[in-house]
């Protein structure tokens, strides 16, 4: 098994005539934490949406276990075990938590351990076993942020896509789901994830992308990243705003 | 004694009336909600898939064939219909405005419509219904005719099923997912192309099931049929809230209702104006709840 897990290349999206991303590489390997930094409109959530199939590559490739995806529908992508929990959650409003939960259980590829995959969720989330009955619209953001990481997992994703999940939410419920996302890193998931909470993102990945006006504007280690923080927070334009 | 007796039998059986036509309605109305809640598109032609269903039914029994083999001829030609609609005409147009789409289905209503006047007949063709459809059973004081019992039973039933499919199966909460967001549907690994498809022949199969009762009720059909039905349908799912199933069914009934107590209450000299009646509550119903009776204020978009 190779290392490599996902592999973007050159990618471009355009929308209409906007060029939102252009000729964006990353590769992510297996086991690691990946973030994508960069100020509002840089193209982040583009980048992921692209990979999950989402909206069209215009050029370039991606590559996830070795073999072409660009050219796949959603559908197709989140069951070769690809799944994208998307910004602003998008959890079904209407409908219960645990239908909510049965609609991520589609695209797994292993039927027989959708009961037992369930309750790992469930363990995971015990908030979300107590309101398994009630619409999902209702719950709190956090609790809805943990719904749409859970039905994500609902399909056993090797590459797990998040878009800012901590943004909204309380500190405290920002501390949890930091805690679980290096959780699911520890049980084997890779993770690349896109934050506007750049501090915290560069302590728990382990390498980061920063990306501005649709390139990729520097790269590497988190660490490294870290080392010059302050001087990130100017130049990713959030210390004036945030 | 006597008058307040027959008052309330006269009151019974009206009742019995508006829920037989409210419950076709609801199924009209359920159809139309469904594609528009999938899809975005009022589908004009809605009410083509009953004429057709409708024309079924007529070509079997001219062929001599009995009502038990046109009642599922009628709702598989709905539904077949429906099918043969998205593919060739809604598929391509995938992506299309608001607008586009609805001047689409239009145009197709009037071309299935001009269809059905070419190749049978412009004329009003009859369809007869076995005698059992004419009788009543008493019930007590009440009279009740078996076909108002019938549409009603078929209806609740048709709706039970359909309401289990959506809850149950994967494929119906499938369905309900692209309701509220299409794209996150995707996310899970379901085909938009098979939702959309499932939401047409559902649609189809309901509007087949309506046309049973719409033809027993008239006795015939004819190439523009569908059009009246269509509108109540339309005013129904505006009533209950677009989009809304539920809302749909419940606009139906509500709808119903409206149109019966009219027609008990008015007196004959405004009878003509029923309609504009009906419409005007209708639009007084709206000014109170715009987003119709079963959408909440905190989710109107
Ligand atoms: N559906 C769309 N149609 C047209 N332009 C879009 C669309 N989505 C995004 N854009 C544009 O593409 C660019 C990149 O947007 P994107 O949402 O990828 O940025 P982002 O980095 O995720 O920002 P944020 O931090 O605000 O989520 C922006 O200029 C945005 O206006
Ligand atoms: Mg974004």
């Amino acid at each position: 098994m190779s290392q490599r897990l996902l592999e973007i290349d050159d990618l471009v999206v355009r929308y209409g005539p906007i060029v939102a991303v252009r000729e964006v590489s990353v590769n992510v390997d297996r086991g690691e934490i990946v973030a994508l930094l960069g100020a509002n409109g840089a193209g982040k959530s583009t980048i992921l949406n692209a990979v999950a199939g989402l909206v069209p590559a215009a050029a370039g490739r991606l590559v996830f276990e070795g073999e072409e995806i660009q050219r796949l529908p959603a559908e197709k992508i989140v069951r070769r075990g690809l799944a994208l929990v998307p910004e602003g959650r998008r959890v079904f409003p209407k409908l219960s938590v645990i239908d909510n939960l049965r609609l991520g259980g589609v695209a797994q590829r292993d039927r027989s351990s959708l009961d037992a995959v369930r309750q790992q969720v469930l363990d995971l989330f015990p908030v979300l076993r107590e309101r398994s009955g009630q619409a999902a619209g209702t719950l709190s953001g956090g609790q809805q942020q943990m719904l749409a990481i859970g039905r994500a997992l609902m399909s056993s994703p090797s590459l797990l896509l998040l878009d800012e999940p901590s943004l909204g939410l309380a500190p405290i419920i920002v501390d949890e789901i930091f805690q679980l996302i290096v959780g699911l890193r520890e049980q084997g998931t890779t993770i690349v994830l896109v934050e506007q909470n750049v501090h915290r993102a560069l302590e728990i990945s382990d390498r980061a992308y920063v990306i501005a006006n649709g390139v990729v504007d520097r790269e590497g280690p988190s660490a490294q990243l870290r080392a010059s923080a302050e001087i990130e927070r100017a130049y990713l334009g959030i210390g004036v705003s945030a | 004694m006597m008058v307040f007796a027959a008052a309330g039998q006269e009151a019974v059986q009206q009742a019995i009336n508006a829920l037989a036509l409210g419950s076709t309605y609801a199924l009209l109305a359920l159809g139309l909600a469904m594609v528009f809640s999938v899809l975005g598109l009022v589908n004009f032609a809605h009410g083509e898939l009953v004429a057709v269903s409708g024309y079924a039914m007529y070509l079997l029994h001219d062929a001599g064939l009995p009502f038990a083999v046109q009642v599922p001829a009628a709702i598989a030609t709905g539904a077949i219909a429906a099918l043969v609609m998205q593919r060739v005409v809604f598929r391509p147009l995938r992506g299309a405005s608001f607008i586009t789409l609805l001047i689409s289905s239009f145009a197709l209503s009037v071309l299935v419509q001009n269809g059905l006047r070419a190749i049978i007949s412009p004329r009003q063709q009859g369809v007869p219904l076995p005698d059992f459809f004419n009788e009543s059973v008493h019930l007590g004081p009440y009279v009740i005719g078996w076909l108002e019992i019938v549409t009603l039973a078929s209806c609740v039933i048709a709706l039970i099923v359909l309401t289990l499919f959506l809850r149950r199966s994967t494929q119906g909460l499938g369905m309900l997912a692209a309701a509220e967001d299409f794209q996150a549907t995707r996310l899970m690994g379901i085909s938009p192309n098979r939702v959309i498809a499932a939401a047409f022949a559902i649609s189809g199969a309901l509007a087949g099931l309506a046309a049973i009762f719409l033809v027993a009720r008239r006795g015939t059909v004819d190439p523009g049929m569908g059009f009246m039905p269509l509108l109540s349908a339309f005013i129904a799912v505006v009533i209950g809230g677009l989009g809304s199933l539920s809302g749909a069914v419940v606009g139906g009934f509500v709808l119903a209702a409206i149109e019966v107590t009219l027609d008990a209450t008015l007196p004959g000299s405004v009878q003509p104006f029923r309609e504009a009646f009906a419409l005007g509550i209708v639009v007084v119903i709206l000014y109170f709840r715009p987003e119709g009776l079963l959408t909440r204020v905190s989710e109107a978009k």
